[in-house]
This record gives C-alpha cells, structure tokens and sequence, in this order.
C-alpha cells in the first residue's frame, strides 16, 4: 500500500465496510443490552403520563437552564457550538450527502463550501479550547480518565483531515483524502465501545429522566 | 437477616442497575456540568463532590457485567474492582456530601438522573456494610420504636392535650371512616408542635374530617434516606396498614419533604402494589381546599417574605404552584428566590444527612448556597414546609448572625383563618 491511490481505495473499500459492521453490530449491542434491563413496574399513581415530557426532555436539555449557564458559560456556549460544527459539517457538507445518498438513498439539501468551511474551522478551535479546558478545570481534570482524551483525538481528527483535505494542504489528494476517511473509520468502531454511545444513548437518558420527572408532574 | 458483606452489596447494587442506569452511564462524557448544580461542590470547590462521581461503585458494576466493553475487559482480567476498600472510600460521598436533591439530574446535558443513582448505590452501601452510623442508629429505632428520634405516642399524647386545650378543638385519634389519615415528623412533634395545632384549626374551618393513628404516626422513611427496601418498605406497610385499618380516603404528609416521596412516590413500589387511598402532602390539600373556596382567610402579612422549597416537595414531586397559590392568600410582599420552584438550591440538611453527624461540617458548608439566595433578597422572613429544612434554615441563619425567622406556611394559613360565625 505505498501507493496513495491504493491506499484510498483499500479504505473507501475494504476497511470502510469493516468499520461499518463494527459500528454497526456494537452500537446495536449496546442499545439492545441497555433496553434488555427493562425497568421494574412503577405502583405509584403517576400525575401525568411519561411519554410526552420523555420527549420534551429529549430536545430540552440541549439548551442549558439560565443559572448553568451564568455559572457555566464556556461549557454551554463552546459546547454547544462545537457540536452544533460538527454536525453540520457532517451532514450539511455537499460531497458527505453525496456519500450517504450513494449508501442510503437519502439526500437533502447541503451548505455552500466556503461556510461549511469556516464552520469547520470555528469546530476545530472550539475542540481546542474544550481540551484545554479539559486539562485546567479542577472538575474536569479531576474527573476526566484516558477515554475521554482518546474521544477528544477520535473527534478532532475526521475534522482536522477533512480541513487539510478540502484546503489541499496536504500531498497527494488521495493520501489526505485516504487519511481523512480512515480517521471516521477510527472513530466509528471506537465509538460502541466507548462513551461516544453518548451520540445515541443521550436520547434515551434524556426520555427516561423527562418521563421520570414527567410522571412527578416535574418538566425537567 | 444475614450478614452484611461485600457479595451481599453486590448483588443489591446489581438489583438496581435497569435500563435508565445503563442509558445513563452510557451517555455521561465526563462534562463535569453536574458539578455546577451542587451545593456541597460549589461551596467547597473541591471536585471529589462532582455528583457523577459519587455513584463510581454503581458504574464499575455496570460496566464490568452488564456493558460491551467492560466484560471484554474483565474476560481479559484487566479494569478495577468494586472492593470494600472502594466501598468505604465512597461513604462519605455518598452519605455526607449528597441531599439526593436532584439538581445534578436536573441540569445534567445528556440527561443523567444522577440523583436516582445515589439512592440505588446507598441500597449497595448498606448491604455491605458502609453505611454512617447516625442513619443506621435512626433507622433501627425507627424499625424499633415507630419514630426515627425514638419519639413514643405518649409525648404525642401530651402534645395532643395541650393542643386540645389552648385550641378548643378535638384532635380525632383513630377514628374510622373518616376523609384524611394524618401523618407527622419525629422532628416536627419536637421541634415544632405549633404544626399539629395549625392542621386542627384549619381541618376544623374547612370541614375535613380527619384522624391520628394510635398504631402509627410518623411520616419519615428513615429506609429511604440510608437506602434499605427492606427497612423502608416495612415503614410503608405501617402506613398501609394504619390507613386501611382505618377505611380512609386519604393520607396526608406533614411539612416534611422527603416523608413525601417515601409514601407518595416510592412507597407503592417498596410494597409492590398501588395504595387503594390517595397520598397528598399537606400543602396540596391546603391548595385543594383554597381551590374548592374552604379556606376563608382574612388580613395578610405585610412584612417581606421570601419562600425555601423543599427539593423532595418541588423538584422531585411537582408541587410547585401550591405554595404559591396559598402564600398569595395571605401575604402582601412575597418575593421567590431567584432559583426557585424545579431549580431551587438544597438546604443542604436532606437525604439523611441532617441524621448524620459526621456530615455537620458538610451540611453547615452546603447551607452557604441557600444562605447566598437568602442575602440576595433580602427577607425579613423564610417560610418554608418541610420541617429538616426549617430546622437547618434556622440553624444555619443563627450560624451566620442573620436574624430572619423561618415559618411553616400551614401555621400561616392557620394565623389567618376566618373564625366561623364571625364576619370576614
């Protein structure tokens, strides 16, 4: 594989399949061990029903309450714009909905280069300024363990190949572009295995705890 | 009962892991935004308080048995065990330095009910062993004696006469067939009796009937705050029992929070079936009555008054709008905290850790949160309706030199009743 052709088909191809059923199979375990649990019968009489404050906890804790954010306001704000970045560079860049309408069928209307540029530039700072926070916050540092640095560098670097492939900066295109392509690949099969489950998990964290403050007749 | 030991811890932490645990540690990125929410973090800035971090013994079984990775890794022989060592280490955490107020599970980005876990993990520290001995003290004279302070039906008794006397009125005991069962506090017979009164002449204005129990009075679940199924189911059933015996419609919870949450919301699922009875706390009858025009006030308070929730009453249980209603009836100049109502700050005194006294330091440190609400305002009363938190306002203001009384809010509405056969 020295050459930088071979070595983007080998993971466009091969190794591109192999990620997907990792992810793929991993993430479907996690879910299914985590609905496998279930939950014990609740006795008590409820004052309202769980299904539609589940739904609204859902969507509300992507904005934090307004004492959070007085007393957090880099968390909130950096937090929110970097993941806000990343998705948008994700799903909103033209050539990635190419690529998921090749593999799904599924397109939808895409943002023009040079702003999914600049957001991805203003994500990749954001992820900077999150691990130095990371590594000078007394709660986070103290709290922080290998995975969550290994998360971080399984974030930062789809975004950082994909800002050197786009801006040409590294040579040859196909090296770059290969090198891109396998760091998503990295990230998908860490991601069953480590708390980048958060991606999907935190949709079902967030309908328990509504549902659970919602019977109490508590929006959460 | 066998003995208590490391397995035993085990498998009851294991017994609570459900899918919202594994959902929860699943999701939580080591943020550290529950920290922000904690009282006991935010007043000692030390990061060993980060709420998620206080139930790790939980998540280290979880991981280990039930996730993925975490029995890949312990095929291999490789990642931490849940020791006693661990387990010894986490008391302090889990018992001094936790309310479970709920504010982390309410703040929590990806949606962790945080508070829920400390209430599950304490089920494992007591199975094994770990838990501090002023909750275990109260908890065996509450199995014991009826009453977590060892309180017998003949001081309530005394109490019952000088109430009969100075008000005039009967206090029904053990009366069938009646409306209401009322429950009372250990703590609030001693600390603060002007409580049965209140109830009495306000029950009597309104027309509920109502009675005390002989067999059994007290409110509090001292199983649910050092986290025993088996203590606080027992308790509960007392209740049940007490209830049923007597074919009331109704149990009513005293201006206690966490005496609340026992029976209203965990009681049924300690006992394993529904309560043919509704369970209602004090202050959401004393709204159904303003509701239904029974309660007939006159005159209001003018002073500045400023209002604690309870985390058990409001955050955790929903009652929120009904204090308010009912301090509309009688105040002129009410004022909220800031955060108040879902996000209002703990007093620092719940979840056992007011029984604790190894926690004393801790729980004066978590005050300074409410003390900060306090000076914001500037009142020149508290009122609240859980009597741990009024004892541990008052406690803590005295502490600080800040002269600003506490009230119940039952006794204010009871202050304020229109007496039947007088004009308004």
């Amino acid at each position: 594989m020295s050459d930088p052709m071979e070595f983007l088909l080998w993971v466009k191809g091969p190794m591109f399949e192999l990620a997907l059923t990792i992810f793929g199979i991993g993430l479907a375990a996690r879910i299914v061990e985590i609905f496998l649990l279930g939950r014990k019968p609740n006795y008590a009489k409820p004052r309202r029903g769980e299904l539609a404050p589940g739904f609204r906890t859902l969507i509300s804790r992507t904005v934090a309450d307004p004492g959070t954010f007085a007393r957090a306001p880099f968390d909130v704000v950096v937090g929110l714009v970097w993941h806000l970045g990343f998705l948008i560079a994700l799903l909103l860049f033209i050539p990635h909905i190419e690529l998921i309408n090749s593999l799904l069928g599924l397109a939808w209307p895409g943002l023009p280069n040079p702003l999914v540029d600049a957001v991805t530039a203003v994500t990749i700072l954001s992820l900077i300024a999150v691990l130095i926070h990371r590594i000078t916050h007394p709660v986070k540092k103290y709290i922080s363990t290998f995975e969550d640095y290994l998360i971080w560098v399984a974030t930062f670097l789809p975004l950082i190949t994909g800002y050197l492939a786009y801006h040409r900066l590294i040579n040859p295109y196909p090296l770059i572009l290969g090198l891109h392509i396998l760091c998503v690949e990295i990230f998908l099969i860490l991601l069953p295995f480590t708390k980048l489950t958060h991606i999907f998990t935190a949709f079902i964290a967030r309908w328990y705890t509504g549902a659970t403050f919602g019977r109490k007749g508590v929006v959460s | 009962m066998t003995a208590l030991s490391l397995d035993r811890g085990l498998a009851a932490l294991r017994d609570e892991i459900d899918a919202p645990v594994a959902a929860f540690f699943s999701s939580c990125v080591h943020c550290g935004l529950c920290a922000q929410a904690c009282p006991f973090y935010i007043e000692t800035g030390d990061p060993k308080y980060t709420p998620i971090l206080k139930v790790e013994p939980l998540r280290l079984l979880w991981e280990q048995e039930l996730s993925l990775w975490g029995r890949l890794k312990a095929m291999l022989g490789i990642g931490r065990k849940v020791t006693d060592e661990m387990l010894e280490e986490w008391e302090p955490l889990l018992y001094d330095s936790c309310t479970m107020c709920g504010r982390c599970s309410m703040v929590c980005p990806v949606g962790n009910d945080i508070q829920s876990m400390v209430r599950k993990t304490r089920e494992g520290m007591v199975a094994s062993g770990h838990a501090p001995a002023g909750l275990i003290e109260a908890s065996a004279r509450a199995i014991r004696t009826g009453s977590p302070m060892g309180l017998t039906w003949k001081t309530l008794e005394a109490q019952i006469k000088h109430v009969e006397s100075s008000s005039g009125l009967e206090v029904p005991v053990d009366r069938e067939g009646v409306e209401y069962l009322a429950l009372l506090s250990s703590m609030e017979v001693i600390n603060f009796p002007e409580y049965l009164e209140a109830i009495t002449r306000i029950f009597h204005h309104a027309g509920v009937t109502w009675t005390l129990s002989k067999d059994y009075f007290e409110a509090t679940n001292a199983g649910v705050q050092i986290g025993s199924r088996d203590i606080a189911a027992e308790l509960v059933q007392r209740i049940v029992d007490a209830a049923v015996g007597l074919r009331v419609q109704g149990v009513i919870s005293p201006e206690c929070g966490h005496a609340y949450t026992a029976v209203r919301w965990e009681g049924p699922n300690l006992i394993e079936k529904p309560y043919p009875f509704e369970v209602l706390h004090i202050i959401e009858l004393l709204d159904k009555l303003r509701a239904e025009g029974r309660l007939k006030t006159s005159g209001k308070v003018t002073d500045r008054l400023s209002m604690h929730d309870p985390c058990n009453l409001a955050r955790k249980s929903g009652v929120i709008d009904q204090q308010r209603n009912l301090m509309d009836l009688v105040a002129e100049n009410f004022v909220d905290l800031k955060e108040h109502g879902r996000f209002q700050w703990c007093c620092g005194a719940g979840g056992g850790v007011s029984s604790n006294e190894r926690a004393d330091e801790l729980r004066m440190a978590a005050f300074k949160r409410k003390k900060a609400q306090i000076e914001e305002i500037e009142p020149d009363r508290m009122v609240t309706m859980c009597a741990t938190c009024r004892t541990q306002l008052e406690e803590g203001l005295e502490e600080f030199n800040m002269d600003i009384p506490v009230v119940g809010l039952t006794e204010i509405i009871a202050d304020h009743l229109v007496e039947k056969g007088k004009p308004a």
